[in-house]
């Protein structure tokens, strides 16, 4: 059995035919290809698959491919402009706020949402707002460096 | 602090530069191992015995392959020719159990692979999987070291009733004199938990077999493609050249990827028996059950000194929890820990007895610091309870027995030649970044108001840059490439293969300072055993220690050569290569290292003696390991409520000989120090008695969040390596290896006013709360 999804996924709209099980971080990178958003643990603790689904940061390993139908998917492929990286894409790399690098798209896809709920954060919020997300290699600390930077960005 | 700007002139090693491996990285368009995609691949789930130990009275596979989309199922009774999963440690004396690939009638340890399915999608995969029977007969296990070596245990191995799969015996000096002589011994029982490595990216492989050509290409998340192509030869009895290992991008390693695994083998078997390409990712189930874990010791310290805080010799009984296999390190690991037990102290009378011991756990292997982290955590936590034994403060006990700057190299009583050092300058420093005084008059008014603060020293050094080959198991030099095309682009390869570590940042600033060219004009290839010449890996904080050299060396070769063929185009005899440039000394006139370059490949015309082309390789063999140091202080402050532990202050400064790029150094540190906070406070694997691990995911495992890390306020000296040109040491490990014990001084520090003297990692709040009830933590 299988269900017509129409999800838009940064900017372009895909039709496919799904087994309703299908996870939607599944469908992203073995369907479409879209291998950026990662697995790390299947069980909504890491935070490495985390994408945008109509504007929210979600972790897409506990959501299935049907529920995003008709919705907006943002990963971070789609996430620089025409070859201009995003402010967060931005102080990331400047500050260092990445070792292995696996963490990274759904640390920044995060990091993004903090931002526009909270454009000048303090460290504690920070913390707080990446706490979904894990990183075994940089101690947080440069990604902490690197959202306070990008907040200093996106607020001039 | 922003990333410096480089102008042309400026020398590239030393600065912080943001790394060129990271757009990639930030867009997405990384490769790690489950991104690879490939026409008709297939998916494979391996079946696991849920039990620790059990004897396999059949395996019914029917069902499994009578499901759509299942091609093949494969069971002990098929692989059992492969292999076996490979050791390569030997110590005198070991027991080394047969490591099949797939279990053939026995399980070991909860998690052990019994069957694997093949499907052409990997949902159908894990469909099948659940499709396999497998009659199991359950019997006692044991998960417990110290319990293993009791009479009576189960034995892991029936072969092996006492489940010791080693002894090994090292002495220095003469300790029995030391203790005879002793005016005070202090004794303490020190653990050193079983931990999980963690790394965000699970393990994964792709096989792809071209049955044409009798090749195989294994794709794996691993640290070490050049012995894992050696090694997987000869488990599949593969010639070597018909097998090419990839290290795609790779998701962290912390040594659980510096191995060779049963699936990895187990795909190159399906692989060629299926003639299509396969895929297999570990889910963090598996990985935590079925990847090396690491640390595992129960330790018996005793510490002899005279009454003025001069240690004398020190004696350890050192029981290492092996689990039931022989991983490709694990018996090696506890040795590592004897080799640095004297810490950086001179004292040189040491006795050190480990027992391996099996039993029924996933086995233990190289975890960040491998073997140090355990030492330097029982040598300063034993400091410590001298230092109280004798009311002397922590720090004057330590400076008090510090190798003096000019004792260097100094050889130690385990048989090391300790390559330089000036101890008293990290702690000086972070002494000062303490105003340690200052701290202590706060500790004084805080215990005054019944508060519970704690200030915690270590004082660490570590083993790095594995090492001088006659000390490694497989070969401690490391190779290096360097190639310029004929317009004057530079490619370097190297054998050491990151993973996170930024070398393809830091190896083209060295190699650019060298050719004097920009960073632009290098890139660092890595990890592909087509594409780079023979290497060991990254591990061991070794990738910049042993691989930086190699690529110097590879430089200074090339540059002779460049010299010559400029010689030649300048028609001189006296020619200096400067800012990658040519420079007749007497005329002034110059080529650029692109007509270098490019004459070389034209080759109308040869200098004598030379041939064309503009490529060096060079094989380093390090004359010796290096060994870093650095002090870190913790402050802590413990809730008397609810047990719970704030550090609110942790300065780390560590001396990791010359530094090539601040910015990734620093990341070493934190990084280093979260997963040292990690086993300090809240990280255990954790085992029931039938050997069933409950910390099985990250829900009931935990590593470090944004939330639960202190600012660490990371600072250096440097205090150059005379083993290697580019004076380096090595900075992957230190914080781990810092940390533990500073964070246990500080809160026994804190405790100590209610006569707590010990306390195990990791110091949970509940432990904390028991021993603050009076009870024992």
């Amino acid at each position: 059995m299988t269900k017509s999804i129409c999800v838009t996924i940064n900017g372009s709209s895909y039709a496919n035919e799904v087994e309703p099980r299908l996870l939607l971080i599944h469908y992203l990178r073995d369907v479409l290809g879209l291998t950026g958003s990662h697995i790390g643990c299947e069980t909504t603790l890491c935070g490495a698959c985390t994408v945008e689904v109509d504007g929210k940061a979600v972790k897409s390993c506990t959501m299935f491919a049907v529920q995003a139908d008709g919705k907006h998917v943002l990963t971070i492929e789609g996430l620089a402009n025409h070859g201009t990286l995003h402010p967060v894409q931005e102080a990331f790399w400047n500050e260092h706020g990445l070792q292995c690098g696996f963490c990274t798209p759904g640390m920044i896809l995060a990091s993004k949402q903090l931002l526009e709920r909270n454009p000048n954060p303090s460290e504690g919020e920070i913390r707080h707002g990446i706490e979904g997300n894990l990183c075994r290699c940089t101690g947080y600390q440069h990604i902490v460096n690197a959202v306070k930077s990008a907040a200093a960005k996106m607020g001039v | 602090m922003a990333p410096t700007i480089i102008t042309k002139t400026e020398k590239l090693v030393g600065q912080r530069i943001r790394r060129k491996e990271d757009p990639r990285l930030i867009t997405g368009t990384a490769t790690y191992v489950d991104d690879i995609q490939m026409q008709g691949m297939h998916h494979a789930c391996i079946v696991r015995s849920p039990y620790a130990a059990a004897k396999i009275a059949g395996i019914d596979t029917k069902a499994a392959s009578a499901l759509p989309g299942v091609v093949a199922v494969f069971t002990g009774a098929d692989t059992k020719d492969v292999g076996p999963v490979p050791c390569g440690a030997s110590l005198p004396g070991l027991r080394v159990p047969y490591h099949h690939i797939l279990a053939v009638d026995r399980t070991y340890f909860a998690g052990h692979p019994v069957a694997v399915v093949v499907a052409t999608d990997r949902y159908i995969a894990r469909d099948g999987a659940e499709l396999v029977e497998v009659d199991y007969d359950p019997l006692p296990a044991v998960a417990d070291p110290e319990k293993a070596l009791e009479a009576g245990a189960p034995a892991v191995h029936p072969e092996w009733a006492d489940n010791i799969a080693f002894n090994f015996h090292q002495e220095g000096g003469d300790t029995a004199k030391a203790f005879a002589e002793a005016e005070v011994v202090v004794k303490q029982r020190i653990t050193s938990q079983r931990l999980i490595p963690t790394a965000m990216e699970t393990r994964g492989v792709v096989a792809d077999y071209n049955t044409g050509d009798e090749a195989l290409t294994v794709y794996s998340s691993t640290q070490i493609p050049h012995l894992l192509r050696t090694l997987l030869a000869q488990m599949l009895g593969l010639p070597e050249h018909h097998l090419r290992v990839v290290a795609p991008e790779v998701g962290g390693g912390f040594g659980s990827k510096l191995n060779v695994y049963a699936e990895e083998a187990l795909m190159g078997f399906v692989a060629m028996r299926i003639g299509k390409p396969v895929k297999w990712i570990e889910s963090r189930r598996e990985n935590y059950l079925c990847t090396i874990h690491g640390r595992g010791h129960v330790d018996y310290y005793e510490m002899a000194a005279r009454k003025d805080g001069t240690i004398l010799g020190l004696r350890l009984k050192l029981i290492q929890d092996l689990g039931a296999y022989h991983q490709l390190l694990t018996p090696a690991i506890p040795t590592l820990s004897v080799l640095m037990m004297p810490g950086l102290y001179r004292f040189k009378n040491i006795q050190a007895d480990i027992v391996g011991v099996f039993t029924n756990c996933v086995p233990t292997d190289a975890y960040r610091g491998a073997g140090r982290p355990e030492a330097t955590h029982g040598i300063e936590r034993m400091v410590d309870i001298l230092a109280a034994e004798l009311k002397m403060d922590p720090v004057e006990i330590r400076m008090k027995n510090f190798i003096q700057p000019e004792e260097f190299p100094f050889a130690t009583a385990t048989g090391l030649i300790y390559d330089s050092g000036n101890y008293d300058a990290p702690l000086k420093k972070a002494l000062e970044l303490a105003d340690y005084p200052g701290l202590r008059r706060r500790q004084a008014e805080a215990r005054k108001q019944g508060k519970l603060m704690g200030v915690g020293v270590s004082t660490y050094g570590e083993i790095c840059a594995f090492g001088p080959s006659p000390a490694t198991p497989a070969g401690g030099w490391e190779c290096a490439t360097v190639k310029i095309d004929p317009s004057g682009k530079v490619t370097v390869g190297t054998g050491a293969s990151p993973h996170g570590q930024g070398e393809e940042t830091t190896f083209a600033q060295i190699a650019a300072d060298e050719l004097g060219v920009g960073m632009d004009d290098v890139v660092v290839v890595h990890g592909d055993t087509a594409v780079v010449p023979y290497g060991i890996g990254t591990f061991g904080s070794r990738g910049t220690a042993v691989g930086g050299p190699a690529l110097y060396y590879a430089l200074q070769k090339l540059k002779e050569k460049i010299k010559k063929f400029g010689a030649m185009l300048l028609e001189s005899e006296d020619v200096t290569f400067v800012e990658g440039r040519c420079v007749c000394n007497r005329s002034g006139k110059s080529v650029s290292l692109a007509e270098v370059a490019g004459a070389s490949y034209r080759a109308m015309k040869l200098p004598p003696g030379e041939d064309p082309g503009m490529q060096a390789t060079y094989f380093w063999e390090p004359p010796n390991f290096t060994f870093p140091f650095g002090a870190h202080i913790v402050v802590t402050e413990v809730d008397a409520d609810t047990g719970k532990i704030a550090v609110s202050r942790y300065i780390a400064v560590d001396d990791c000989g010359k530094i090539i790029n601040p910015l990734l150094v620093d990341g070493q540190v934190h990084g280093g120090v979260a997963q040292g906070l990690g086993q300090a406070l809240f990280e255990q694997a954790v085992y029931d008695e039938n050997g069933q691990l409950l910390t099985g995911e990250l829900m009931d495992y935990a590593i470090p969040k944004a939330t639960m890390m202190p600012w660490v306020e990371s600072h250096h000296t440097e205090t150059p390596s005379p083993v290697n040109p580019l004076g380096v040491k090595g900075v992957g490990e230190a914080g781990t290896i810092g940390c533990t014990p500073a964070v246990v001084n500080s809160v026994v520090d804190a405790l100590s006013v209610l006569g707590v003297r010990h306390i195990d990692m990791p110091m949970t709040p509940e432990k904390i709360w028991t021993l603050l009830q009076g009870g024992q933590a």
